[in-house]
Formats: structure tokens, sequence, C-alpha cells
């Protein structure tokens, strides 16, 4: 009675414990996972070490300093064809950065609109956009990349209309407004120069976007302080574009736009918008900002009537009911989807391959696996680089829905 | 008083008077397109623009259908027979149907068979999405399925499918006797079960190579929208108890599972589809013993499994997540071990809250399907990429043939979504 | 083959690694099917046709060594590669040899760890416009809009031509041949650029073929021929000497039509007999039978009817024998002597 021991003490660790008792149980289950863990890798690795190939190939990294000995037609960076190996794969991964960026904005643009319009109370409107959700929705992205990159080769109006006749006759067609060109070898739009002067500039521009965000602070800031309502969108713009100009003026006037002109085959000059980048752009645009409408219309139907019919007895107007009281609440709904869809977004960029977009899988997981036929090695870094960009992206989106996240106590 | 009040009034209506219809303006189709198409100017903009765009569409549509032929033996026939009109050529619909639905490699004699295991398949997947409805000895059906289909599509002995029928059969057998022992024990009794009937089956199954057999048919024939119905269902029917058991070891106290699994599903949600087709196709044979000689097709299985079971996992965790905490606690009050209680109390409650989603994933794994295009697999992308549009007779006729392929992945899939919005409304116990 | 994919999954999960092999001429006799890497669709070099049977100049040297190796030239199974897939499909083992329009380069024999048995096929990459562009030579094209087929050395190749003139290009780079003359078609691109062959192959389908153009200049050297694994010396051995069996063959006037009866009996020529197997021990050096040459040219003919037959003149393809002539013709096609 009085000596209560230990019964684990008293009687020693026996082997049975392992698997009877809960408190090494888990060891043992863990230990066993663990050993099968290892067999299983090591089976593998043990495979590729055996492998009569890979012995004599090896694995070698080397090959990204050799020349890569391939054009590339969308160059962010410049690049020649004696560039690495390496510098072609940056180049790869600064487009798909691109084509992802673009595409995450248009997406989010048309799923917000469609999200918004399929519940309007207008018929036809709803109707239309419910067939748009689902006719997209329902067909695999890669189909309509295809099709709109066959289509945008097939309807646009051949590049030789363009062209200027031997003849010296006028040519089919011109440049609309002398500045732009929709043509099967893509969409010729005129460039910003900056004469040299170009980080002055972007560091105006940058300042200036700063000045937007602290003028928004400060609006905000007066209402809630003082009551004091004041006007937003105007000086917004305002002080975004006006130092611009200022600064233009008084350096002379070195920004211009340089308008596409046409060559002997094509237009040189201006900037160009290759098809593959169209037909990415577009698609995964459209494919993904029907499903961010659903996301849309789920967050904006979770928002309870009372909110709004609260806000209205406030004497809120419709227009600040939506940006005060059920835009906000339908974020934090909207939010959490949304991440995925725009990680969707960047992995879908992948899909440039079938058009021959000059992506990373078009160029370090394309061309140059192909050519120096360093597979292993190819798709490793490839791999790594979609798992770093798309961890960094959730990160930073998972920052920000914390940020509007419900604030509980 | 009151005689005076009667006959001061000159008339006093003793019946009600019967409700007059509203004003014309305020019924019917007025007062609706009134009220949902020209409420106000913005409205009725919106309106006008809504039903441009209807007939804008309609207008390219409707001719191109109606005009349209079905007959010809190639691009320049048809053009003639449509000529001066805007119809499609759906001539080459006509001629390579076979074509696009079973690859061109599969014999044209044995077509039967996968139309017939497709058939089969309306039998065998409704007692499962309607087991609510139907007896339970139904699901019979489609626990057989895969057994019948499998020897349909690539034939063999009948010996095969059998014998790994039975493997499962022995294998849940046994598990019931020896799970009184324990949950593990059991698991551990039925795979051995399981991988001994295959070994003993599997050595007599060779020896009879002929007995009841269908011609053989190779994991290469396969092609077209076949290979991306096989693709699907398969890698999804496996996906599921691999996704299962990822969610629960991402749920595990035990830190080695546990990180196992949330690396595994990180990784995998990390990289597109495409570099995981990638290693199927030119990496994963340099893991592989070299005399294994894994199938194209069975790499690509591995591989698209993985992927969506990492999708499903996440899928299931959020359900996992989304009992409360008190259901746990309740399976452990009563005793219940961890397999009992998970089995038991746990996972049915999150599976059906889990369900949607996980056919949202399965509607989105079968489009994925078509990056097998990417690998020089004649899936139903892969036979218009081509060999349909690089044949000669065909060049240029692409609308039609992207229009077909369409249509088929939209009635799939619009199909499959429109049933889990019907199976969230049926499971919503909750009375709101 | 035969293991049906369940079991054979299964038997993969259970089986531990065992030693590397090396006799791919065993793996072959023991499978009972030889694995061709082929491209995915050619026309003339390999193409499935209508029943879905290949068809074409490469496909016939796969038939040819399973002919020669296993006495059935239907002993074959295609396996169609891409640019991308085609090396590792090799390496891997998936298949035995490549016969896909591979050009013969120094870093594929080397570094790639690949034997190069032989060339079917002298190439060399041209260029198409269409005739109404107004150009006549590759050297007015600064500033062009250049469709390629990716995965190939295409593209090394128009990237060197291009530097070295001086001039500017917009390269489209397509993954698969049949999407690249698309866009040729659609006047997407204004230049279409690979191996001439295929250039002729892919011209002769157009719809009015008149109104494209091959452009005179040739800009690489494309040796294309069959490849095998680095370090199985007897099997690369099998595979050169029945390609060389083919070419010896037209050079010796051996055909498919009078292969048997030449192979009845010794005749007067010494080498049609070692080579038919009449005289000497040449198919046991190799580990082949007698007959592996004789199975060989009955089952395809000799090179100069393969050629015929699938790109030649009378073919939609219509190639010209050019410098695939035997060299006795002026060509370059010789075979060493079988002694």
């Amino acid at each position: 009675m009085t000596t209560i021991t230990d019964p684990h003490r008293a009687e020693g660790f026996r082997v049975s414990q392992l698997i009877n008792d809960t408190r090494y149980r888990s060891y043992t289950f863990q230990f066993i996972a663990l050993v099968c863990l290892f067999l299983a890798f090591g089976w593998l690795i043990n495979n590729a070490i055996n492998n009569p190939v890979l012995q004599e190939v090896g694995i070698d990294f080397g090959y990204l300093q050799a020349p890569a000995g391939y054009d590339i037609n969308q160059q962010p960076i410049p690049y020649t064809s004696q560039d690495t190996h390496l510098r072609a794969s940056i180049i790869g991964a600064i487009n798909t950065l691109i084509v992802a960026f673009l595409s995450i904005v248009t997406a989010t643009i048309f799923g917000v609109i469609a999200g918004v319009l399929r519940l309007s109370n207008n018929w036809i409107i709803s109707k239309l956009m419910a067939v748009y959700v689902e006719i997209f929705r329902n067909i695999p992205v890669l189909i309509w990349i295809i099709i709109i990159f066959t289509v945008a080769a097939n309807t646009f109006p051949p590049i030789s209309e363009f062209r200027l006749p031997r003849d010296g006759s006028d040519p089919d067609r011109t440049l609309l407004l002398g500045m732009f060109a929709a043509t099967n070898q893509g969409v010729f739009i005129p460039r910003l120069t900056f004469g040299g002067m170009g980080w002055i500039i972007a560091a105006t521009f940058i300042a200036s976007v700063a000045g937007v965000f602290g003028w928004r602070a400060y609006a905000r800031k007066e209402l809630y302080e003082k009551g004091r309502e004041l006007p937003v969108l105007l000086p917004a713009l305002g002080i975004l574009f006006l130092p611009v100009i200022v600064v233009n003026l008084v350096l002379g006037g070195p920004m211009g736009l340089e308008n596409p002109e046409m060559g002997r085959f094509r237009f040189e000059g201006g900037f160009l918008l290759r098809p593959s980048l169209i037909a990415l752009w577009f698609a995964l645009s459209i494919y993904t900002g029907a499903f961010i409408a659903e996301n849309v219309r789920a967050g904006i139907l979770a928002i309870s009537k009372g909110q709004t019919e609260a806000a209205a007895a406030l004497g809120l107007r419709p227009g600040r009911i939506m940006s005060l009281v059920v835009l906000p609440q339908a974020l934090r709904v909207i939010i959490p989807p949304l991440i995925s869809q725009y990680l969707n977004i960047t992995k879908n960029t992948s899909l440039a391959i079938a058009v021959g977009y000059m992506d990373l899988t078009g160029t370090l997981g394309g061309i140059t696996l192909n050519q120096t036929g360093r597979a292993l090695e190819c798709i490793m870094l490839l791999m790594l680089f979609y798992l770093t960009f798309s961890l960094a992206i959730s990160a930073i989106m998972n920052v920000y829905n914390r940020s509007v996240m419900l604030k509980e106590r | 008083m009151s005689d005076a009040h009667a006959h001061s009034v000159a008339f006093v209506r003793k019946s009600e008077i019967p409700p007059a219809p509203p004003p014309a303006a305020e019924t019917g189709a007025w007062k609706w397109m009134r009220e949902n198409l020209f409420s106000g100017p913005f409205n009725t903009i919106m309106t006008v623009v809504g039903v441009l765009i209807v007939f804008w569409l309609l207008s390219g549509l409707i001719p191109w259908i109606v005009n349209g032929t079905w007959e010809g033996a190639d691009i320049r026939e048809c053009r003639e027979i449509t000529a001066g009109t805007t119809g499609g050529c759906f001539a080459v619909i006509a001629e390579r149907w076979p074509q696009l639905l079973y690859g061109f490699q599969y014999p044209d004699y044995l077509r039967w068979r996968p139309s017939l295991a497709f058939a089969l398949l309306f039998v065998a997947v409704p007692p499962a999405l309607f087991i609510m409805f139907l007896p339970r000895w139904t699901l019979i059906a489609t626990a057989v399925y895969p057994f019948i289909a499998y020897w349909l599509i690539w034939g063999g002995t009948i010996l095969t499918p059998v014998v790994a029928a039975l493997g499962v059969v022995f294998a849940y057998t046994v598990f019931h006797r020896v799970e009184r022992y324990g949950f593990v024990p059991g698991l551990a009794a039925g795979f051995a079960t399981a991988f001994l009937t295959w070994w003993v089956g599997g050595t007599i199954a060779d020896e009879f190579r002929t007995f009841a057999a269908l011609e053989a048919v190779e994991s290469r024939a396969m092609g077209g929208f076949m290979l991306n119905m096989i693709l699907g269902i398969i890698c999804v029917s496996l996906s599921i108890p691999i996704g299962i058991l990822l969610a629960l070891g991402r749920q595990s106290r035990l830190p080695i599972v546990k990180g196992f699994c949330v690396v595994f599903i990180e990784f995998v949600r990390g990289v597109p589809l495409i570099t995981l087709l990638f290693v199927a196709n030119v990496v994963l044979a340099y893991f592989l013993p070299p005399e294994s000689n894994l199938d194209l097709i069975v790499r690509v299985v591995i591989m698209i499994t993985m992927f969506s079971s990492a999708y499903i996992a996440e899928v299931i965790r959020g359900g996992l997540a989304a009992l409360p905490k008190g259901q746990y606690e309740a399976g452990d009050s009563l005793g219940l071990d961890y397999a009992q209680s998970m089995r038991l109390i746990i996972l049915p409650q999150a599976l059906k809250i889990s369900i949607p989603g996980i056919v949202n994933v399965a509607v989105g794994l079968f489009k994925d399907t078509t990056l097998v295009s990417v690998i020089s697999m004649f899936d139903l992308v892969g036979m218009i990429r081509g060999p349909i549009l690089s044949s000669t007779d065909w060049v240029g006729v692409y609308w039609e043939l992207w229009a077909f392929a369409c249509v088929l992945f939209f009635v799939v899939c619009y199909g499959i979504s429109q049933y889990s919005q019907w199976l969230e409304r049926q499971l919503r116990t909750d009375h709101r | 083959m035969k293991k049906s994919v369940l079991l054979g999954t299964l038997t993969v999960a259970g089986m531990a690694a065992a030693g590397a092999s090396a006799a791919t001429l065993e793996d072959v006799q023991a499978r009972g099917s030889l694995n061709c890497g082929v491209t995915t669709g050619v026309p003339g070099f390999a193409e499935p046709d209508a029943d879905g049977v290949w068809q074409g100049f490469d496909v016939a040297v796969c038939r040819a060594v399973a002919a020669a190796v296993l006495g059935d030239s239907d002993a074959v199974t295609f396996v169609p590669t891409t640019g991308k897939t085609r090396f590792t499909a090799l390496a891997s083992g998936e298949i035995d040899m490549l016969a896909r329009n591979t050009t013969w380069t120094f870093s594929r024999d080397t570094d790639l760890k690949f034997d190069f048995v032989g060339v079917n096929y002298y190439d060399g990459q041209g260029f198409m416009v269409p005739t109404d562009l107004g150009v006549s030579s590759a050297t007015e094209l600064d500033g062009a809009t250049v469709c390629i087929q990716t995965g190939t050395t295409t593209e090394l190749n128009l990237a060197d031509y291009f530097r070295v003139n001086g001039m500017s290009y917009e390269p489209v780079p397509i993954e698969t041949g049949a999407e690249a003359v698309q866009q040729f078609l659609a006047g997407a691109c204004d230049v279409y650029t690979t191996d001439r062959s295929a250039l002729a192959a892919q011209r002769a389908g157009f719809e009015s073929p008149d109104s494209y153009m091959l452009l005179p200049e040739v800009v690489s050297k494309e040796p294309l021929g069959p490849l095998v694994r680095h370090g199985d010396s007897e099997w690369a051995d099998i595979v050169r000497w029945t390609l060389n069996a083919l070419i010896s063959a037209e050079e010796l006037g051996i055909t498919a039509g009078n292969v048997e009866e030449m192979a009845a009996a010794a005749g007067d020529n010494p080498e049609i007999n070692r080579i038919l197997g009449t005289e000497g021990e040449l198919g046991s050096m190799i580990g082949l039978e007698a007959d592996w040459a004789k199975n060989a040219i009955a089952a395809v003919g000799n090179y100069g009817e393969i050629f015929d037959q699938n790109i030649g003149d009378s073919t939609a393809i219509g190639l010209a024998r050019g410098l695939n002539a035997q060299y006795t013709d002026g060509g370059l096609i010789y075979s060493p002597p079988f002694r």
C-alpha cells in the first residue's frame, strides 16, 4: 500500500513492450518506417549507381558552362547563341516569370469580372458568364493553348499582306494608327524608348508609385482621424504620371515611342508579342479566370445578407457597401483558393512547350536537354526551379492572407 | 343614424371586387424583361452587349454546323462539297473517329472490347456513385469491374485478372480473421497473403497463357480518348487509398512519418505535372533495374498517381481538419486504438466531407491526362496533333478536330462536376 | 512483353537489383522481338500507315535487323520517340536500337556514349520558302522568321549559319514536324528548315507543292544512321553488318526477288556466297545463323530497293539518289567488304 512502485521501473523493459506498449510502439513504427524508407531510396539509388549508362556518363553540371549554340526569340536580357546553357536557362526562367505574371494579372481581372457578373440580375449576362465558366473549366488547358495558337496562326492577317510589294504599289494592309499590327507572326506594338535616360525616368516612376501609396495612406488617416474624405483616384493618377512627364520635359524629351516599321520580311523596331506568348498568356488567363470566377462568386455568396442589410441600414451607398463591407469579408474566403490558382498558373506555364514559347521548360528542359542529353541534371534543375518558385509564391500569398484574416482574440 | 348613413350612400358593395389583372407593363414577359434585362441604363447596355455576343457566336456556329458535311474522303473533296458555304468539314471525324477514340495501333477488329469495357462502366460506376439509393450488394459490380475491364482491354488469359482478384479477396479474408489480434498484424498478414497468391497464381497464369485468352494487346497500342480514360480512371482509383495514407501520415504524431509525408506532398504539389512526366519518360528508367523494362504507360501511371495522390491527400487533410476535436476524443474515450478510431469514426466522416474535393481533383486529373501527348504518347490530343493533322489528307482541318476533342472532354468533365454538386447537396446534413 | 502490366509491376516491386545486362542480343532473342526507336512520324522515313503498320526507310532497317536476328521481320516493337526522349530511351534500355533520322555527331558518339553503326542516308539541312516570298538564296533571308523543329541538330546549324553570314532571324521553335508544317503553311513563318529529305517529303504532301521551293543552300552535313548503346560491341556489330549487308546486296545485285535463288547454292561470286552464308562462317562470327543476311534481304530488299520503295523517285516523296547512290555511281554509299 505504501510503496506504489513505478511498474515501468519494477518490471524493467521487455521486448514485447515495443509492440504492446503505446509509449514505445510509436518508436517501433517509426523505426520500421525509417528502415522501409531507407530501403526504398537505397534501392532506387543503388539502381542508378549500377546503371551501366549512368556509370559511364556520370552526373556532371559542367555542361551549363558550355556554349548553348541555339538562338532564343524572346530575350529579356541580351543573349547570343555563343552564350552558355546557363544563360539560356536564365532567359527561360525569366520568360516563365513574365508569362506567369501576365497571366496572373489578367486571370484575376477576368475572374473577378466574370464572378461578379455571374451574380448580376441581368439574365443574359449571368447566363453568358455561367456558360463561359463551365466551358472553360471543363476542357483541358492544353487544348485551349493549342487552339488559340492555331487560331492565331490561321485567322490573323498574314504578314505578307503588310509587306511592300516589289512593284512599288501600296501594301494590302498597313499599321493601325501607324503603330499597331496584328499579324499571324505576332502582334506588333510600339515600344517606349528612353534615349539613354531610362534609369532616371525609372527612378522617378518608382518614386511616384511610392507616392501613390503614401497618398492613399494619408487619405485613409485623414478619413479615420478627422472624418475628412479626400479624393483618391484623380490625385493618384496625377502623382503617378505628372512627375514622369515633368522629368521628361526637363531632360529635353528623351522619351519617345518607337513604332514598328516594315522591313524586308517583317516589322522591325517596336515591340513584338509573339503568337506563342499570346496563346499561352490568353489561354492560361481565360482558363484560370473561369476557376477564379467560381471562387469569387463563392466568396461573395458566403457573406450573409445581413451584412449588406446592416450596411444599408447605416446609410451606406451600394458602391460603398461593396467596397467597405462585402469585399473585405469576401476576400478572406477568396484568397486561399486564389493562392492555389496562382500556383496552378505558374505550374501550367510549363505547357509552353506545346507552342514553342521559350520558357524554362523550353530552354533547360527542352533544347538544352536535347542537345546535351543530360536528362537527369536538367530535370533536377527544372524541378528545383518550379519548387522554389511555387514555395515562394505560396509564402508571399500566405503572408498576405494572414494580413487580411479575421483577427480573432 | 345608421339609416341616415345608409341613405346618404348611394351604393354599398356587398362583395369583394375580383382582383384586377396587373397593368400590362407589370406582368409576364414584360415585367421579367424590365426587371432582369433593362432595369437601368447600365443594365440595358449590358443586355445589348450580351445579345450581340450571343448573336455573333451563334451566327458563326450555326452555319458551320448546319452547312457542314460528313462526306468526303479527304480535305479536297470535303471543301468541294461545302464550297461557297462556311460549313465545317466533319468528314474528318467520320473518317478518323476510330483513331481519335482508340488510337491508331489498337487492332480494329478488337475495338469492341474497349467499347464493351466502356459500356460496362455504366453498370459498374452507379453503385459507387449512388450508393444511397441502391442496395449494397450492387457494389460487387464496382469491385469486379476493374478486373473485367483489364481483361477486356489488354486481353491475355483470364487467369491474370482472376489471380489478381483472388489475391485481393484472400488478403481481405485473412485480414478479417487476423484483425482480432491487432490491426497491424492483420494488415501484414493480408499483404503477405496477397503477394503469396499473386506469386503462386502468377506462376500458374504464366503456364496457361492460352486458357480462356483474348488476343493480347500491348500497352503501347493504347491511344486516343481511350488512353485518357484509362489513365484517368486507373490513376484516380489508385491515388485515393494512397492519398488517405498520406493525409493520415501528415496528421500523424510520428515525426519521421509526418516529415516524409509533408516533404512528399509539398514536393509533388510544387512541381508541374509535365516535369513528372519527363521523369517518367526519361529519368525513371535510371532508377529501376535495367531488366525491369516497364512500359511507358506504367511509368506514366506511377507518376500521375504520385501527382494526384498528393492533391487528394490535401483534400482529405482538409476533411480531417474540419472534424471537431470531440470526434477524436470520443474515439479515444471509447478505448479504440488508432486504427479502429480512424476506420470507424474519423475517416467515414472526413471522407464524406472530402468527396466533392476529391471529385474536383479527379476532374482536374482527367483533363491533365492530355499532357501525355507532350511525351510522345498518342492520346486524343496527341492523335490530333500528330498523325491526323500531319496526314496529307487532312492538312488544315483543325476547328472540327479540336471541337470534337472539346465536346468529348466537356461531356465527361461537366457530367462529373454536376454529379459532385448534386452529391454535395445530398451530403449536406446540416439543415440550413 | 507478354507479362501483364499488373503482374509486371508487382514483379518489379518485389525484385531486387540484379547485375546490369550488356548482352542485348540475348535480351532480344529471349524477348522474341526487337525494340526499335523511330520517329513519331516523318513521311517516307517512319510513319504508321492507315492500318497502323509502320512503314518507311528507317523502319526497313529495324525490320532487317529483326529478320537477321530473329528470322522474322515482323518481330519488331516500334517505339515512337521524340527528339527529347530518343537518347534516354536508348540509354535506359527501353529500345535496343534507334533508327530515327539521327545525325552522327562527335558528342553524341562520345559524350552521350552511343555507337553509330553506319550511315543509311546522307542528308543536309536546307530551307523551304514559299515561291512568292521572292527569295532565291538563303543569303537573302536576313530578318526572316524561321520555323524549326526542336530537338535536332537543326537549331544549332541554323544559329551557326546565320551568325557566320552576319544575318539575324526570328526562330519559331516547334515540337513536332507536323505542327511546324502547319505554321509554315499558315504563313506564321517565312522559312521552314530541317533536313532536305524531310523538306522534300513534306512538300510532296502539300496541297500545292509548286508554290513552295527548296533553296539551293545545304548548310550542314547530316549523316543519318542507326545507333546503339556504347559498350555492347557484339550488338553494334550485328546492326552495323546488317546495314552493310543491305548495301553490299545492292552493289552485288542481290534483291529480295533473287535472294532465295542465290542462297540455295553457292554461286560464282565468293562475296555473295559469304554474305548469304553458303560459304564461310560469317554468321557464327556475330552470333547469328548462317542465313542472317539472307533473311534480312529477303524481308526488306537491298538498300536500293528500300530507297526506291519508300523515298525514291517513284514515290510521292520523290528523292533522287544523289549522295546516297552507290560509290560505283558516284555516291557515298559504300560497304566494307564481307570477308
